[in-house]
């Protein structure tokens, strides 16, 4: 059974492809994703660019960084790819992990017609290396939106263990579209941080199921935050993507109007709330508190009473 | 951190034709495996970078079991270690050398 926004057409469903995405590495979220044995990587692991901080705090490095960046096939079209592998410190960015994936977003504005998959996996900038990491983030978004300006489709896929925060929700608030698992969160200020900075009447980052329906992906499918709801398998997010490549997801000065004004009404309807299911029930939803206990099916037929805003980010 | 090297000569050269293969990730308790097929056939070298320092002993024990029971020859096998049990690390290189076997 798929569980996706998207109908089954398109995906090629395999048994291998049911594995879950939450549980898979990035490489292998990657090899699964593509056509098959269609992935080839850039600066692979074989090449050592390892970070030049972490030795230098007495901590062991990764071959690639923590990122997967490529190219391969989607259902025989070609797409750029990267993804972050959330196990190893927590997907953050560091130096040489965001130069892999500005490399790859300027080399999409350079080829134009080419879309890029990012498969966020990440707790934000690596605090080892901090003042190059958020230099990264900063980097990476200006290719991004040089990228798009160029006429690129970047799609994000966020349903990793590390869920997509810090200058990882910046980053994804650039793309051109995104689609979430409920296991995905997306987010810049992850709960810990909001509980230090304001404290834990604010935020009490130990009540999961304040997280989940705070920042989780039913949450964001459903004011907007992400464009389609997936359930956890590889195949149901090859089918997203593919559903995504699909619609035209145009970028300039008339879409990020769309998207200014939909902000400034969802502000205007739903600032004063104090809890997503204030947001829920707002929306006019039956019986708003047993959204997080939805099982994905019966989710997706509630949000699609909620188009998603294509065209307005 | 801690560097060790160890050198093995080996009877016979690792089954398979892949060049390359990747396993594992760098976290608490895990490691990460890359075998390349870059030596002669009866050579075989470990470069370990570990983060659990003082472990020389193990790392040889486990090298020397793994050694001894897959014969790897040609492969040169790097190792980020996030200091992982030596079950672990056994576990990790079969799983390496299983991939540059069967090119999965």
């Amino acid at each position: 059974m798929s569980t996706s926004d998207v109908p089954m057409a398109g995906s090629l469903s395999g048994t291998e492809r049911q594995v879950s995405w939450y549980e898979a590495s990035a490489r292998n979220r990657l090899r699964l994703l593509l056509d098959a044995g269609s992935l080839v990587e850039f600066i692979g692991p074989e090449q050592r660019e390892t970070s030049p901080h972490l030795r230098l705090f007495d901590l062991p490095e990764q071959f690639d960084d923590g990122i997967v960046v490529g190219r391969g096939q989607l259902d025989g079209a070609p797409v750029l790819v990267a993804g972050q592998e959330g196990r190893f410190m927590g997907g953050a960015f560091g130096e040489v992990h965001g130069a892999k994936l500005t490399g790859l977003l300027r080399a999409a504005r350079e080829m134009r017609s080419i879309p890029v998959l990012i498969l966020f996996d990440t707790g934000g900038v690596r605090l080892q290396e901090a003042n190059a990491g958020e230099l990264a983030i900063a980097e990476i978004m200006r290719a991004m939106i040089e990228a798009r300006a160029a006429g690129v489709k970047v799609i994000g896929l966020i349903g990793g263990r590390a869920g997509c925060y810090g200058g990882g929700g910046l980053i994804a608030a650039c793309c051109s579209a995104l689609a979430v698992s409920e296991q995905g969160r997306i987010a810049v200020s992850g709960p810990e941080v909001i509980e230090t900075n304001r404290g834990v009447e604010e935020f009490d980052s130990r009540d999961r199921a304040l997280v989940w329906r705070t920042m989780g992906g039913k949450h964001r499918r459903l004011i907007g935050g992400a464009d389609l709801f997936t359930d956890d398998t590889v195949d149901d997010f090859r089918a997203a993507a593919l559903q995504l490549l699909r619609f035209p997801l145009a970028f300039g000065l008339d879409a990020l109007d769309a998207e200014q004004s939909r902000l400034e009404d969802r502000l205007r309807r739903f600032g004063a709330c104090r809890d997503a299911t204030d947001i829920w029930a707002l929306e006019g939803i039956p019986q708003p508190e047993s959204i997080p206990g939805l099982p994905p099916d019966r989710f997706l037929k509630l949000a699609a009473a909620f188009p998603p805003s294509l065209g307005a980010r | 951190m801690e560097d060790l090297t160890f050198r093995h000569t080996v009877p016979a050269s690792a089954a398979g034709t892949r060049l390359q293969a990747i396993v594992g990730v760098v976290a608490s308790g895990n490691l990460e495996v890359l075998a390349e097929r870059v030596l002669s056939p009866t050579e075989c070298l470990f470069e370990i970078r570990t983060a659990a320092e003082g472990f020389r002993e193990v790392w040889t024990a486990v090298i020397a079991d793994f050694v001894q029971r897959y014969s790897p020859g040609g492969l040169k096998l790097s190792v980020n270690d996030g200091g992982a049990r030596p079950d672990t690390v056994a576990l990790r290189l079969a799983q390496a050398l299983r991939m540059m076997e069967t090119g999965r």
